[in-house]
This record gives structure tokens, sequence and C-alpha cells, in this order.
């Protein structure tokens, strides 16, 4: 048992109702230091995936992340397509690969790699990583977290609540920060005292997911 | 703001039908996703696909045709198009001899050809252009921007495939160009990028931004208004520090608008320009003055030097036939 399709479309549905009810946060830091379209890129992805639900429901997880993956990369465009399509496709190959070895006492660690997996290609994809500030400063920690909590068997209350606490120091991080990537980078000093928009639509979703997971579990 | 609008959100869809009616003995549309390609599908040739967001106009679909490029895929203005876009419109031209991507350093841009690339199951290359000297990092680009050079890469390299040439030596006179250019821009006001409704930048009319970016980003300082001659001198001035030219060398130069300055100042710019250069010895073989790569309605210009040598030359000389670019056809 990896991730299942009937959680990746929950997510889909939760996720987007998050973004919009937290439009005015985002899109305040982003005209504060970015270029003022980040919410309503996210927003049009996370829109065009939650309408997309009964079209995933049927599907085995690793094609349900894939067609996730591919569908946003030819909605969203600019970078933040094909660093979410990275992202989303990355997690379609690791449970595509792993599909078998996941069985009831390790898939939470599984789901972690899977994630994991996930961030990695994304990052390569932005040839960035951590301290530029960026989406990465919430997802790497956040997925980081996830893996330790995984790998030491707590329950998914537990781990749920150790990853969005990990979110949340992560975007706390991309305050005083200066962007060397993404559209803040241009800004240089005046960036700092900002949180970035793109980690706080990460650490937005981040919670929309693990609230459904507290809820279920 | 005031602009000629519609709907903002079907600004794109008719700003490219009207170009693809305009030039419909050399282009057709293909929408959703969104493409142009040359009318006459070439044959057996090296296929140079280019894209990028609108408000670069003519770039790039107005250099598709004989001489130049088989298609262009525009994004939303001042966005990247998207992988579906290229990977439609490589299927619509291959020619027998692989795809030649042309791609300005952008981050947006290089990620998704990047990833349109590697979906593509046809043999493919990347030209990746970086001709802004202004800066080395920018706000939308890791190294440095491509901007109006990109014209002369598309140009040449156009060329060339119409020989016949294989796909790697196309690669390879993309990239020596791209090493051989240099361009810079100044601006004298900021771009409104319609949708945003309002100035991307705040600039006095006392003041003058050196070495911004075709999106308006950030150049290398806020200056002073000045003379023409001492701003050109400037420039002129970072361009050769950057190319290193040898003296006599042959040179091609191009003045380019950023979208709201007229031609009589850009021939201005370019006299200014032509003697700088005259007194540092290089030879000005060949000479470009217009609006070939615009940041909408940014008043400003910018100055591109390549350094010619026998094949760029040729190449340059070569028959084009496109909607913005047309000459011995």
């Amino acid at each position: 048992m990896s991730i299942q399709t009937s959680l990746i479309c929950d997510s889909a549905t939760t996720i987007y109702k998050s973004i919009v009810a937290h439009e005015a946060d985002i899109e305040g830091l982003d005209r504060a230091i970015g270029d003022g379209d980040h919410y309503l890129n996210v927003k049009r992805g996370a829109e065009t995936i939650a309408g997309m639900v009964d079209e995933l429901k049927n599907l085995a997880p690793d094609e349900a992340f894939n067609k996730i993956g591919m569908k946003l990369l030819s909605t969203i465009g600019g970078a933040a397509g094909p660093l979410f399509a990275s992202l989303f496709m990355g997690m379609a190959k690791y449970t595509k690969e792993h599909e078998e070895k996941a069985t009831e006492l390790n898939h939470h660690l599984i789901a972690a790699a899977t994630f994991a997996y996930g961030v990695q290609s994304m990052l390569m994809r932005g040839k960035s990583n951590v301290g530029e500030k960026t989406m990465l400063d919430v997802l790497v920690p956040a997925s980081t977290t996830f893996t330790t909590a995984a790998s030491q068997n707590k329950p998914v209350a537990e781990i749920c609540h150790a990853v969005m606490d990990a979110a949340d120091k992560g975007l706390e991080y991309t305050r005083d920060l200066i962007a060397t990537k993404g559209r803040a980078a241009g800004l240089g000093e005046r960036a700092i005292g900002h949180l970035d928009p793109g980690a706080k639509s990460c650490q937005v979703m981040i919670h929309a997911v693990c609230d459904l997971l507290l809820k279920k579990s | 703001m005031k602009k000629f609008v519609n709907n903002i959100n079907n600004m794109l869809v008719e700003i490219l039908s009207g170009f693809a009616t305009a030039h419909s003995d050399l282009v057709e549309l293909h929408l959703d996703p969104n493409f142009i390609t040359r009318k006459n599908k070439a044959k057996n040739k090296v296929a140079i696909i280019s894209g990028g967001g609108a408000g670069h106009e003519p770039l790039h679909a107005g250099y598709i045709g004989f001489g130049m490029l088989d298609a262009a895929c525009p994004g939303q203005v001042f966005t990247s198009p998207t992988p579906d876009q290229m990977l439609a419109a490589a299927e619509a031209v291959h020619a027998d001899k692989g795809i030649l991507f042309i791609v300005k350093n952008y981050a947006g841009d290089v990620m998704n050809f990047e990833m349109a690339a590697e979906m593509l199951a046809l043999e493919h290359a990347t030209v990746l252009t970086s001709d802004d000297c202004a800066v080395i990092n920018s706000t939308y680009t890791t190294g440095r921007r491509g901007v109006a050079g990109t014209l002369i890469v598309e140009k040449c390299v156009g060329s060339l495939a119409e020989t016949g040439a294989n796909l790697a030596d196309c690669k390879a006179l993309g990239d020596k160009i791209n090493a051989r250019t240099a361009s810079i821009g100044v601006a004298l006001t900021s771009c409104t990028v319609p949708a945003a409704g309002r100035p991307t930048f705040d600039i006095s009319d006392s003041e003058l931004e050196m070495g911004v970016g075709i999106h308006g980003e950030p150049g290398r300082r806020r200056e002073a208004m000045r003379e023409a001659d001492a701003i050109v001198k400037d420039m002129v001035e970072a361009i050769l520090t950057d190319l290193k030219p040898p003296k006599n060398q042959e040179i091609l130069l191009i003045v380019n608008g950023l979208g709201a300055t007229p031609l009589m100042e850009l021939y201005l710019i370019y006299n200014s320009a032509a003697k700088l250069l005259a007194q540092h010895d290089l030879q000005i073989a060949r000479s470009l003055v217009g609006n070939y790569t615009t940041a909408i309605d940014m008043a400003g210009a910018s100055i591109t030097v390549c350094l010619l040598d026998d094949e760029i030359k040729q190449h340059w000389n070569a028959p084009v036939h496109t909607p913005a670019l047309r000459w011995s056809l």
C-alpha cells in the first residue's frame, strides 16, 4: 500500500479550498517582492486539478500523480509550472517503482520517500536549494521531518504536527533571506523582511493535506 | 493605463489571430496548444523552433519563414510558453533532420524548453542565448539574459539550416554567434503589462535605467538623464569591455527600439554609436535599425554588436523572407 488515489483526490480538493482561503496572504507577499501573479498561477493550477478529480479517481496512484504533473505543466506556465510538475512527476516515478514494496509496516516511510523524491526532482529542475528564498525553504525541511518521523514509526497525528511545524519554521526562515532564485532575486536586500510567497503557498498546501490526514486518523 | 484592449484575457489570441491573418501568405496559426508555423512546411532540414512570452514582437513569430524559423511558441505576456506547445510545434515542423530549439536564457523559458526536450522523441538540440552584457544575474535569470542578439542567432542558424546542414552544425553556429554577441539596453520609461494595468517600475522624467532588461528588469544603475551621446558612449563601452574585439574587426551593429522610441531617435542613436565604434577602429559591415526585440511600450533602446566572421556574414547576408525581416528575396 502506497499513497492511495483517494487521498490524492481528497488532497486536491482541500488544497484548492485552502489556497483560495489564503488569497490575501499570498497575494500581499507577492505584491511586495514578486510580480503579483503567483497567487493566480497557483490558484489556476489548484483549481484545474481539483476539477479533475473525477478523471483521477479511477487511476493508479502513480498515474494520478503523473496526470497532475502533466496538467500543471500546461496550465501554470512560467517557472512555477515546470517546478510543480517536476514535484508530481517525481512522486509518480517513485510510486511506480516502489508500489510493490509497500506494506502495512512501512507505508508511512514509503510515502515520505515518495514526497522526498518529488521535492528532489523539483530541486534539480530549478537547480536550486534551501536558503535561496523559494518554495524549497518550506518543502525541504517538511520532507526531511516527514522522513525522520516516519522512520521512527510515529503515529500519523504526530507525523503531521511535526511536518506542519517544520513548514512553519521554513516559511519564517525565508523572512530574513536575500533571494538568489526566482522573481525576488532582482531585489537584493530589499527582499529582506518579507516572507517568500512561493514558500507561503507551499506551507498552506502542506497544512491543508496534514489537516485532512488528522481528520482521517 | 490606456491601451487597445477588448478583453485582457483574450488579448493573446486576438494578437496571434491578427498576426496570422495579416501574414497568411507566410505563416499559419495553430491554437490550443498555441504555436505558429510556416505556411509551407520545409522538407529535409533541421527544424528551428523558438518561443517566449508575448510582448517582444516581432520576436519570435515575426521571424518565421524561409531562411529563419520553422515555428514559434508564444506564451502569455512576459510568461514562458509551456512544453505542450513546443512538443506540438516540433511534431508539426519536424523535417527528418531533428529539432533545434533557440531559447532566451530566462529561468521559466529554460525549464519549459528543457522539459519539452526531455519528452520529445525526436533528435534535438538547444541553443541558449545570453547576449545581454548589462548584468550577470537578474530578476528572471540565472546568468546573462537573452535579448536582441537572439535575432542574429535565429537569422544565421536559419540560413545554415536551409542549406541542409546537420543539427550539430546548426547548434555550433548558434553557440558561436551567441559567444560573439553582446547587447545592452537603456530605458527612459517603464513598460506596462496589460494584465497588471500599471507600470512595472517607477522612473522620473530626469532618470534613465542603464542596462534594463526586456521585461523591465532592473539594470546596472539608475542614472541621471543626459544627452544622447553620453548615454550611447556608456552603452558602447559596456559592449566593447565585454567583447574585447581586435582592431579592424568587422561587426554587425543593431540599434533596437524597445517599443515606444521613434525610429528617428533610433537613427540618432545609430549615428552616435557608429562614430564611437569607428573611433575604436571597428568596421561596421552590416547594420539594422528598428523595433526587432521590444518590451511592450517601453521608451528606450538597445545596442547589439556581433563580431562577424566569414561564416556569420555569409548567413546574415543570405536570403530571408519572414513577416519582420526580408531581403534578397
